[in-house]
Formats: structure tokens, C-alpha cells, sequence
């Protein structure tokens, strides 16, 4: 398997799982759980600097290396375009000229739902300003298309709402988008558990990104390294070909010879 | 002079952004400035000169999905 690489804008990663960095206890679990799902890719969020704060105040880049990890940073909390392409230009400054994103435009509190308008006009800004856009949008194949024609490194839709942990509700849509893509296909958001990671990886997705699953797991350090093994058999599920479906019963044992 | 920084009002009593940035106690960090919306990059903290009354965003990375 160790021929089995995911490309993203020309970069290569041996690892399909993509890991968030929120909503964990603090930056030890943070760092100990990336460490055991063996992500390459880790996503972060940009937030405001906390004035008047002790100097030695700890930073998340101070635990997750942009040294050793690539870092993705999000668009998180953005309802427009403005916002999201705002978003970022500062991440590009503060990652000195980094230029991979993940953007996500969203439609409303109660279901983080991506507003595609606001997604496709960022998406061409930012892909005209020179960034490599990874894009979370629904589940939409003609919606993914245009995203992948317009530039986009990657089309990231949703398996279910972010942070239900409800996993693959929509298999079916996924599929469609991928019967068609030349761009990695990442479900980002929906998965709760490893079996749905796994689900995701059987159908054919060339990675998972979540980050709940495994920060609201009760052990996300242990969480974090069955998911590791999940998405690995998952894709090695989807290499292997599954056996077809049949209605009726198929003895695995030999009929002839039958005493 | 005062200026709007992260949303709150700021007395300011440098001149250029690496004397904010010092002022702010963030000097060294990993962090993004933004300068009435503009991006101020890194190698120019040392010579963009504050304005009465400008808008600074000073951000940097959380965790985040």
C-alpha cells in the first residue's frame, strides 16, 4: 500500500485522514491525538489574538508544527464570501505565503450548512488570487463539478451536517460526485464513528477529514488511532473490489463430494 | 493615539506595527496584521506607520475543523 498516495495540488500524502484541531481538552490531547491518527494534513481556524495576555501564553503552532504538519486553515464562522476570502489572505500572511485553504461559506447556525452562492463566488477569488482552495460544499454533483472547473484543489462534501456525527447519510450523492471527479473527493463533516469513516473510504473517497469524531470521543487519543486504521481499510476495501450482492445464498463450501 | 484594535478602543504610544505588536506583548508570536482591512505583511511591521484612529486586526491560528 505504501504506493497508495493522495495528491493534493501536487503535494503527496500517505496518510487519508485529514484531523481538525478544536474542541479538544487542551494542546497536549490536541497534539497527542494528531500524533496517533497519523494525519498529515491538520486543519485550524483564525481567531482574533487575545490582548493582554500573559507572554507566555501557549500556541496551538507551538503543538502542531508547520514544520512537520501541512496546516490547513479554515474559513470556519464565515457566513459570506467577504469574510471567507478575508479569512484567508490573513492565513496566507501568518503561514508566510502558504497558499492551501480550506473554504467553507456557511448558511446558517443551526445547520453550518454551506451557502453555495457565497462558496462558488469566494472559491473564484481566491482561486484568481493564487490560492489552492479546498472546498467544503454539499452534496450537490453539478455543484462539485463547477468547483472542480473553476480551479478548486479539492471538493470536500458533507456525509451529514458538521458536527452531527450521524456519518454517511447520503452515499448515493457521493457517488455521483465521484463518478465524475479528477479532483480528490474529502467527505468533510458527518463522521462519528470509525465505521463511518471506513463507509466513506469503501465508496471510493480519496479522504476524510473530521474533527468531532475524534475530539468528542471519551478517549480521543484512542479514538484518533482507530480512525487511522479505518480509513486504511476502508480505501484498502475500495482497492480490493468488493464481492457483488446477490439475493440468494451462495455455499463458500464445495457442493460435490457431499457425503 | 488612539486606535481600534481586535474590536476595542487602544492608546497607542508607538509608531510603526512591530511597536504595536511590542505594546501588545505578542512580539515573537505567530500572527497576522491587518491594517484597515489591509494585510500588512511581516516585513514591513518594521515601516508601516500608524494612523490616529486606524482599524488593526492582530489574529493567529486556534484549533478549528
Amino acid at each position: 500500500m505504501s504506493e497508495d498516495l493522495l495528491t493534493i495540488a501536487g503535494k503527496t500524502y500517505a496518510s487519508r485522514l485529514l484531523i481538525g484541531t478544536g474542541k479538544y481538552k487542551d494542546f497536549e490531547e490536541t497534539r497527542d491525538a494528531i500524533e496517533a491518527s497519523g494525519a498529515e494534513i491538520v486543519t485550524v481556524a483564525l481567531r482574533r489574538t487575545n490582548l493582554g495576555q500573559n507572554p507566555d501564553e501557549p500556541n496551538l503552532l507551538d503543538f502542531v508544527s508547520p514544520e512537520r504538519y501541512t496546516i490547513l486553515p479554515n474559513t470556519a464562522g464565515c457566513f459570506n464570501a467577504e469574510d471567507a476570502v478575508r479569512t484567508c489572505k490573513l492565513a496566507r500572511e501568518l503561514l508566510d505565503g502558504h497558499s492551501l485553504v480550506k473554504l467553507e461559506v456557511l448558511g446558517d447556525q443551526k445547520t453550518l450548512y454551506p451557502n453555495i452562492a457565497g462558496t462558488v463566488k469566494a472559491a473564484r477569488e481566491l482561486v484568481d488570487d493564487g490560492f489552492q482552495v479546498m472546498v467544503y460544499t454539499n452534496d450537490d454533483p453539478i455543484v462539485a463539478k463547477e468547483l472542480e472547473d473553476m480551479g478548486c484543489v479539492a471538493v470536500m462534501p458533507l456525509g451529514s451536517l458538521i458536527g452531527s456525527g450521524l456519518g454517511i447519510l447520503n452515499p448515493h450523492s457521493l457517488l455521483l460526485i465521484m463518478e465524475q471527479a479528477k479532483v480528490p473527493i474529502i467527505v468533510d463533516a458527518g463522521v462519528g464513528t470509525p465505521s463511518d469513516a471506513t463507509l466513506a473510504m469503501e465508496l471510493g473517497c480519496d479522504g476524510v477529514l473530521l474533527n468531532s469524531a475524534v475530539a468528542h470521543a471519551n478517549k480521543p487519543v484512542l479514538m484518533a488511532g482507530a480512525m487511522k486504521k479505518a480509513i486504511e481499510a476502508g480505501r484498502e476495501g475500495f482497492l480490493a473490489g468488493r464481492m457483488p450482492k446477490r439475493v440468494y445464498a451462495n455455499p463458500s463450501s464445495p457442493g460435490e463430494g457431499l457425503i | 493615539m488612539n486606535l481600534t484594535v481586535n474590536g476595542a478602543p487602544h492608546t497607542f504610544n508607538g509608531t510603526t506595527v512591530t511597536d504595536l505588536v511590542a505594546e501588545l506583548n505578542l512580539t515573537g508570536r505567530r500572527l497576522a496584521v491587518e491594517v484597515n482591512r489591509e494585510i500588512v505583511p511581516k516585513s514591513e511591521h518594521d515601516t508601516h506607520t500608524l494612523r490616529e484612529g486606524d482599524t488593526v486586526e492582530v489574529v493567529h491560528a486556534i484549533g478549528g475543523g
